[in-house]
This record gives C-alpha cells, structure tokens and sequence, in this order.
C-alpha cells in the first residue's frame, strides 16, 4: 500500500459523507440522492461514481473484484483494480463467488449474487428523464409526482416505428413501483437480475454527482406494456465458442480474415470457469 | 345546449396580471396597462360559464386577453386571482387554480382538451401522429399499447387523417392536418370541455372551412362543450351558441352570437361587426 495515501485514498470525512448518502438511497430504493462528488486521480466519466463508493465502503478484509462489461482483463477495470489495490492493499479476485464488493461497468455477473455481496455500478447518466427533459427542477418534480408519461410516450413510440421496444441498454425499470430508475447502460437482459435480488446493488454517477440504491429483495420491473410483455434478447441458437453456454448473455465478434461470426460470453469469469467443467 | 343545466365551466373574477403591480394599478389603467408602474393587465376580473354542449364563442382584438384566459384555463399560466369550477371535477366544489399540480395534470388529461393556435405548442413535432394523440392517454395512465393504437386509429379516421400516416411526425404534415392531428389528441380522453385557441388562423380558406366542419361535427356527435376563441367574427357567427366580446382584458359584451352581430351595444363591437360586413 502507498504510504502517502489516506487508506482508501479518501479522507475519513469523505468517505462518512458518501456512507450517509448510501444509506439515504438505501432506505429510499431508487431515489437519486445528491452527493458531493469528490476529485479523483481519474477523469470524471470514466467510473468515478463507483469508484467513490467502493473507495468509501472498502475495509481490509474485503475482496474485490472489477469487470467493465464483464471483462475482468480489460483497461478500465485493470486500471482501476490497480489504484484500489494501490490504497488499500485488499485482496483481489476474479472470481465472482469469492468477492465482496465487485464494482462494474455495464454488466451484472451471470452468477446469482448472493447477501454477502455488493456490486457497483459505474453510471454515466442516472437520469432516466434526461432523455425527454432536459432541467434538472423539472425531473426531479417529475419524480415527486410520479409524472412518468414521457417515458412510456417514448416506449409507445418506438412500437409504432419499429414495432418492438428498441431501447437495447438503460432499459428503465420501476422500483418498489415508486420510482423509475435507469439501470446504468446494462443491456436490457441484465434487468431480471435486478428485481428480488440477495445482494445489495449501488450505483455511483461521479459527473452527476448522484448515488441511488436497489436493496436486497426489491421489487423491479422493467417498464412493459399491459399487452406486449417486456423482451429481452434472445440468444436462441447461437452459443459461446469457448464454453458452449446457451444460456449467458453474449458478444459478437468478426473474425477480420475470413468475415465469419462467432459468439463469446461477455463475463469472462463465468465462461472460464466453464470452461475448466466442460469435459475436453 | 342546455342553460338550464348546471355549467360545465365557471369563471370567477379571473385576473391575470404580468408586472408587480402598484396601489393605482386599478384605477390607472391605459388601456389595459398601468401607466404608473406599467403592469399589464392581460385579464380583468373576468366571469364566464360554459353550459353542456354549447360553443361559447369569445372575440376580440389582438392583446385584448383572449389567449391568456384560454392558457390560464389550461394551467400554462399562473393566474394572479379568481376562480374557476369544472363540473366534472369535485362536483365544482372546489377551486381549480387552486388545487396540486398533480390534480392539475389529472384535469389536463381528464376533463380538458386543448388545441393552440399554433401547433408547435400542442403537438411534439419529432415524435409521429400516433404518439402524439395516445400521449394524453398515456398521460391519463392507459398501458394498453394496442387499445391505443386502436383509439388513435379512431380519431385519425374522425378527423380524416389517413391511418396510414399515424407513424410520421407531424413536422412533415400540414398546417390544417397539425391543427387535426392536435383536435384528435384533444379528443382522446372523450374529455367534456375542449379548449380551441384561433384553431383556424393561418389555414387557407378551404382547410378553414374542413376544421370549422370538423368542429361542427364533434359537437354534434360527441356533445362536447366547446370554448371557441377566435378574432375572425365569421368563424363565431358560423359555430357558438352564445358569444363574449374582450376588449382591453375586460369582458365588453355577451350575449346570444345572433344577438351581438345584429344588435351590438358596445361602441368597439359595433366597429368589429361593421368591418365585417
């Protein structure tokens, strides 16, 4: 650990502030609770809002575990598992069991977590209103009064031009059938995972300077119509190339020589340890 | 139309001040501004009643505070005083402009409908014909996507908008097809009091003709209670039942539209109906 940093690289003080807003979005799930983002040794935008979470939520015996969408190998997360380590000298993991606090970029693990486990989101717009208004007084009256037609209108007018809801990523959801919440950029497959879940989820906006909460066993439900049910995407017939998962949410890839298309799970952790059960 | 009947509508000594106003306000008015402190006073202590299934035509001038009591009705304005009741609304026990704004959401989707004279307020431009009409059904808390699709269909028939056309933006239609694609959205919640503000200023004569046609008809088949605003005495000799005249922000004269156009009493509506003869 660097002798020159607070641990956790914040103060004390700091990371109490942030603790207190955590819990006010705790106790109100889905509410966007207003904190004071502090400066970081990372641009604003590239996961500060999680990082300040987990940075105030971290203790010596914690183990943790980053992925940015659901890579644990790539750039972002490495970078950032690097300073945490950097800070605090806790262990790290891949493995999606074995963690305790798992700070992520777009994706949920494919593994149920469970009541001992913390996942971080890291959210570039928590505003699930922005998108029909734009002033930040009116959202928030918005949200008071539960005035959430805009956002069904844009539901609505998707069907009528493409006959489907398109919405791919921040599918938004209702909590506790109070507030509407965006779920940071997870594709939309991921939102099941978020209704009734064990573990507890947290989401940090850094540049938002916003924190809201889902807590363990709450109600969520992406926004569907009465008659035309909520889809998520389908993988029918297509599996992963490595660990032949049918059931995982999947990227696509190109190979550039010969233009064909293959499939590969999108959590790393998942498909290898797979990929170590499936008989050679 | 039914005067007997209690009114679907009642107004109260509306004002509508713009400006802090001054203690001679009242008194010092030039025309309709103070020449004191120069507060406008858009709409003066004005008290009207709109009776089941009638069109009450109001007329007046450019400025003489038409518009502002239509937008006050419609809550895009804060009022500075008065009173109004909906029928429909608490049995018209309770003041309108006085109750939570969600409440004012709920009689928005409810009970009122509202086409503006210019379409670029009443209608989302980028979104197509069909969001635009289910968007205050939505609003009224309908989530059956295909009994929308279905009553837009209705009202785009209504209003002799082809149904093929539900999915492009309004932006691309014209101006008499904005103004009844508008009267569709007003229509969608079978509301009891339509708001419709100059809905043919701008339109050429025969588009005028097909959205004053259009309004013929809803009254007649749907029975709804209309409060027309209009500057042009020819579309209020064709449509309302009774008529107001405003001039300044004050009420000059109301009575019976055959009434006021033969027999006009006030100096300002003698001049209008001269002119348009």
């Amino acid at each position: 650990m660097n002798p020159h940093y607070n641990f956790a690289f914040l103060d004390e003080g700091s990371k109490k502030e942030i603790r207190r807003a955590i819990l006010k979005a705790v106790a109100i799930p889905g509410y966007q609770v207003p904190f004071g983002s502090r400066e970081l040794p990372i641009g604003r935008g590239w996961g500060t809002g999680g990082i300040q979470i987990t940075l105030s939520l971290i203790g010596k015996n914690d183990i943790l575990k980053v992925i940015d969408q659901g890579s644990d190998d790539s750039v972002n997360a490495v970078s950032i598992k690097k300073f945490i380590v950097e800070c605090t000298d806790v262990q790290t993991t891949t493995c999606t069991e074995d963690a305790s606090l798992i700070q992520t970029r777009h994706r949920i693990p494919e593994k149920r977590l469970q009541c001992h486990q913390i996942l971080i989101f890291q959210v570039p717009l928590p505003e699930p209103l922005r998108i029909v208004e734009p002033r930040e007084e009116i959202t928030k009256k918005m949200h008071a009064e539960m005035d959430y037609a805009p956002i069904w209108l844009q539901l609505y007018e998707s069907l009528i031009r493409y006959n489907k809801i398109t919405i791919a990523t921040e599918y938004p959801c209702m909590v506790e059938n109070r507030y509407i919440m965006n779920p940071s950029p997870i594709p939309k497959f991921d939102n099941d995972k978020l209704n009734q879940a064990p573990c507890l989820y947290l989401f940090g906006a850094g540049r938002e300077k916003k924190i809201y909460a889902i807590p363990p066993y709450t109600q969520v439900h992406s926004l569907a119509f009465d008659d035309i049910p909520f889809e998520k995407e389908s993988f029918k017939g297509r599996k992963c190339r490595l660990c032949q998962s049918d059931s995982s949410y999947l990227d696509e890839f190109f190979d550039s020589q010969t233009g064909e298309k293959f499939y590969q799970c999108s959590d790393t952790a998942y498909c290898k340890e797979r990929q170590s059960h499936v008989p050679e | 139309m039914y005067l007997n009947d209690p009114p679907i509508l009642k107004v109260q000594n509306l004002t509508m001040r713009f400006g802090d106003g001054c203690p001679q306000c009242g008194t010092h008015l030039k025309k309709n501004r103070c020449s004191i402190c120069g507060t406008v006073w858009a709409c003066n202590n004005i008290s009207l009643e709109v009776f089941p299934g009638e069109i009450l035509g109001i007329v007046g001038e450019s400025g003489s505070g038409k518009s502002t009591l239509m937008k006050s009705l419609y809550f895009d304005l804060e009022i500075s005083h008065g009173h109004a009741f909906l029928k429909d609304y608490k049995n018209a026990t309770k003041n309108i402009w006085e109750v939570s704004s969600s409440q004012k959401r709920l009689i928005r989707n409810n009970i009122m409908g509202m086409v503006y004279q210019n379409p670029f307020l009443g209608l989302r431009m980028e979104y197509s014909s069909a969001a635009n009409i289910a968007e205050k059904m939505i609003a009224a808390g309908d989530r059956r996507a295909q009994h929308m699709t279905q009553r837009v269909t209705e009202l785009l028939d209504a209003v002799e908008i082809m149904t093929s056309r539900m999915g492009e933006a309004p932006k691309n239609f014209s101006g008499g097809m904005q103004q009844r694609v508008q009267i569709s959205k007003a229509l969608a919640n079978n509301p009891s009091l339509l708001l419709l503000d100059e809905v043919t200023t701008g339109l050429d004569l025969s588009v005028q003709a097909r959205v004053l046609d259009l309004i013929r008809k809803i009254k007649s088949e749907f029975g709804i209670s209309i409060l027309l605003v209009s500057h042009d005495l020819a579309v209020i000799r064709m449509l309302a039942d009774r008529t107001i005249v405003m001039l300044d922000g004050k009420i000059i004269e109301s009575g019976l539209t055959d009434q006021i156009l033969e027999d006009p009493q006030h100096p300002y509506t003698q001049q209008l109906v001269h002119s348009l003869i």
